[in-house]
């Protein structure tokens, strides 16, 4: 028992099992109060250490009874030492958590209003979903672009979560260049049962780690900086150089964590990764573990992606029943664990220190920069944060060598890129080049555009449209700055000219007015009156607004916490550019 | 925390501001360094007696070699930065954070945020009549303090001195996402049935009258809210051996309000409810219903 004041809410039997067992699963028992000690008075610290309890216990909440139920909370708040008033404050930061009982026990299917399913009729998809009695609710993109429009369903009354498409059986190609020899990331999508560790190991798994016992720390760490690996997540940070800051850190504790919270408007290629090559995911991370010094792994992966997590966990568990994760790894003397985390609808928390927060069980807040993540990452302590994309580049590294690594791309974009194709294009799906392929390849690769293109959102919602001029650019990182653009996250969203664009502009300023997490005023406000802004001038030539928007930008981009506030007016002013709204 | 003079054995660190160098003790923040050089700096979500929070970015200064504007208030001063304090991006974000809290939250009783709106050219009203604005109304739930989330700027300084910054009864966090976050109890629970303890630390840290003394509310509802005929007066709290200083803020021969001084030694400008609310036996029968 603790000393918090709760309500007289009390949780019912079904809820404490689950929210036991999901406790449990974290393995975290009991909070110690000692005698004479109230849990607020240094208590709390020790609490504060068991909140990464909490989203799982949230979610095992939500699942039995559809809502966050207020005994439930007070519940968790018995079983953590969280104070209720919390634990309701980060509940009620995430989509996926309803905050009032609905009155029923309906799953809720969520629907993508994002640009590819908006386009591809998503308005129709609800309107029949209401029909027939189905609970709806309008989602952000689900990552699901390739096969819009997009649904996912979340149980209730104990029922898993489930992707409607992923139980329809594809036939014929499961990604499109499936099979073909110059493949690198994607060689194996496809071709392996992701389910099988002997599969993985027969298409070469468990090689690089070889190689990383092999060389070393410091011998992994020379094939990086000669591969010259940068970030896939969109800012472009050079892996070796973060590898090495958590190296070089003080502490005896350090994580390695995975961020699979791939929720950038338009990008499905770490749901690819997880769903169809998930023991790629477990090496690398286990590379990083060795690398670094860390012992111990999470893999943040969003919550609306089951077939991801329930793919990796079998691999987590079929890696350590072969050894390949747990102590004394392929008979070595390197221990390393992985745990898997959900999140729960919040495009904020991809921001690398947001997760941090949310992992830890607090609001998805990002955090203001310095301290970096290699100093003061996940609970404070050095991490090594990186997203699939990122983290199975360095297998490619490691089984080829740096040398040969570079030699592929450009010199200041090295290795292939994976990039996310939707839209008004033939064949939508995961595509892999080397970087320096231009705009124009990349789709005449996937078939061509649907109709006649008008535009293309490159790099996500935090991108930025571009015209038909730019068919010529070379998809590398130093081109895309040069012109003004960003690969960010490795969209490629074609409209063609029988798009709506205000509507199509409107939803991207709704998306963020949305996601914003709110704890810095100039994005919280900001994103809302661009917002504004964009409604109030569609469909018509903008007059004053234009200079306001061009205003709210340059406040949230100078000074917002995040890359989110950053980067949220981008889409919208180079859609003004391009004359898409407001001309 | 008062700004110190650095003493021989602490290391120091040389920066300069708007061109003028300036030593302060490591650990102090580039605030502190502002303040050091004469430079006056608004702040919003800062206050010397809680972890500074870096939300509001009204404090914001630019850094050279830094791509965007960085917060003084948590940034610590580091040997050799260059930091301007009036240049056209600072003035620019100052002005977008002060004109974006004008269009959407009730600054009427923030006055020391209206002479910033006019020295920066804050125009809230560019964003139109139909602006979005927060729209709460008034929670009145006891005689000791009313909430009015109107005039709320979510500076989490009321969060962090119900929390750990002071009081550690953690009967209020931040609530929603966006535009919708609030200040909430759990469940929105009343304060009566919430862990409040009525220390009313929140109400001294509030900036904008969000959280406000009921004897404050009743009077300004009243239009007989005036400050500049207060006087204050400093006595010892009586009820125990701490000794915290207590401000009485007497309006026609009425104590209206309690605060405790953030510089002092032994409250850090927090009290509890005996310190803040139990004065009322000093004049039992007025201001009560």
């Amino acid at each position: 028992m603790t000393d918090l004041h709760l309500t007289t809410d009390r949780a019912t039997q079904v809820e404490m099992a689950a929210i036991d067992a999901a406790i449990d699963a974290c393995g975290l028992d009991a909070v110690v109060v000692n005698e004479g000690e109230r849990l607020v008075r240094g208590g709390i610290h020790r609490a504060n250490e068991r909140r990464h309890g909490l989203l799982p216990a949230l979610h095992a909440l939500h699942n039995v009874s559809g809502w966050i139920s207020h005994g439930g909370v007070n519940y968790i708040a018995e079983r953590l030492g969280v104070p209720p008033a919390e634990g309701f404050g980060v509940a009620s930061f995430y989509e996926m958590f309803r905050m009032e009982d609905p009155g029923h026990i309906n799953d809720v299917v969520h629907v993508c209003v994002d640009a590819a399913c908006q386009i591809a009729g998503a308005d129709g998809v609800i309107v029949n979903l209401q029909a027939q009695g189905s609970t709806v609710h309008r989602s952000p993109c689900l990552g699901q672009c390739e096969r819009a429009p997009a649904t996912f369903t979340q149980g209730n009354q104990g029922r898993p979560d489930f992707v409607e498409a992923d139980a329809v059986a594809v036939e014929g190609r499961i990604i499109p260049q499936q099979g073909q020899p110059q493949l690198r990331l994607l060689r194996r999508m496809g071709e392996t049962n992701p389910e099988s560790l002997d599969d993985y190991v027969a298409y070469g798994g468990f090689k690089a780690l070889a190689e990383a016992f092999r060389l070393g720390a410091e011998g992994v760490l020379a094939e990086l900086e000669t591969a010259a690996l940068k970030g896939r997540g969109g800012a472009a940070f050079p892996t070796a150089v973060k590898w090495r800051g958590v190296l070089g850190a003080g502490g005896d504790q350090k994580w390695v964590v995975v961020n699979a919270d791939e929720s950038e408007p338009g990008t499905f290629k770490d749901r690819h990764i997880m769903e169809l090559d998930p023991f790629a995911i477990v090496e690398a991370a286990t590379i990083a573990g060795f690398v670094t010094g860390a012992r111990k792994g999470f893999i943040y992966i969003r919550g609306e992606y089951p077939l991801a997590t329930r793919r990796l966990q079998n691999a987590i568990d079929s890696a350590r029943a072969a050894g390949f994760l747990g102590e004394r790894i392929a008979g070595s003397s390197l221990g390393f664990e992985l745990e898997i985390r959900r999140g729960a609808g919040a495009y904020i928390c991809g921001e690398e220190t947001a997760l941090f927060e949310s992992l830890e069980g607090f609001r998805g807040e990002p955090r203001q920069k310095p301290p970096f993540p290699t100093t003061h990452g996940l609970f404070k302590q050095p991490t090594v944060i990186n997203n699939p994309e990122t983290l199975i580049n360095a297998l490619q590294i490691l089984e080829h060598g740096g040398a040969a690594y570079s030699q592929i791309g450009t010199s200041g974009s090295t290795g292939t890129r994976l990039f996310c194709l939707s839209g008004h294009v033939q064949v939508p799906g995961l595509y892999e080049a080397p970087h320096g392929v231009t705009l124009g390849e990349i789709i005449e690769l996937a078939g061509g555009a649907v109709g006649n293109l008008r535009t293309v959102l490159l790099g996500g919602a935090a991108g930025s449209f571009v015209g038909v001029d730019m068919l010529d650019l070379p998809l590398t990182f130093e081109d895309s700055r040069a012109r003004g653009a960003s690969l960010g996250s490795g969209v490629v969203k074609l409209f063609n000219d029988t798009t709506n664009f205000p509507a199509v502009v409107a939803r991207i300023a709704e998306f963020f007015r949305n996601e914003s997490c709110g704890q810095c005023v100039p994005c919280r406000i900001g994103v809302v009156r661009q917002h504004e802004l964009v409604i109030k001038s569609a469909g018509r030539s903008m007059n004053g607004e234009r200079e306001i928007l061009h205003d709210i930008d340059l406040a949230m981009k100078d000074a917002s916490i995040c890359g989110l506030g950053h980067t949220a007016a981008t889409a919208v002013l180079s859609a003004i550019d391009l004359g898409l709204i407001g001309a | 925390m008062t700004v110190l003079e650095p003493r021989s054995t602490e290391t120091l660190v040389s920066l300069t501001i708007d061109g003028r160098p300036v030593t302060v003790a490591a650990g102090q923040t580039v605030l502190d360094a502002c303040s050091a050089a004469g430079v006056d700096t608004p702040t919003l979500c800062y206050a010397e007696n809680l972890t500074p929070v870096n939300a509001c970015r009204v404090c914001v200064v630019e850094h050279e070699g830094s791509r965007t504007l960085i917060p003084s208030c948590s940034r610590k001063a580091e040997e050799g930065m260059e930091i301007k304090t009036n240049s056209e991006r600072v003035r620019h974000s100052r002005k977008m954070v002060l004109e974006f809290l004008g269009s959407g939250v009730d600054m009427s009783q923030a006055t020391q945020l209206h002479s910033w709106m006019e020295e920066y050219g804050a125009d809230p009203s560019r964003y139109g009549p139909d602006a979005e604005r927060i729209n709460e109304p008034v929670k009145i739930q006891d005689d000791l303090y009313i909430r009015d989330y109107d005039k709320c700027v979510l500076c989490y300084k009321c969060v962090e001195a119900c929390g750990d910054d002071a009081q550690l009864t953690f009967a209020i966090a931040v609530s929603g996402r966006g535009f919708g976050a609030r200040i909430s109890t759990e469940y929105d629970v009343t304060l009566p049935d919430s862990a409040c303890v009525y220390c009313g630390n929140c109400v001294g840290v509030c900036p904008t009258g969000a959280i406000q003394f009921k004897t404050e509310f009743d009077l300004r509802q009243a239009e007989q809210w005036k400050p500049e005929e207060q006087t204050i007066t400093q006595t010892i709290c009586s009820y125990c051996g701490v000794g915290c200083n207590l401000e009485m803020h007497v309006q026609d021969n009425t104590i209206v309000k309690v605060t405790s001084p953030s510089d002092h030694s032994v409250t850090h400008g927090h009290l509890c409810i005996k310190g803040r609310f139990g004065w009322t036996y000093v004049q039992p029968t007025i201001n009560r219903k």
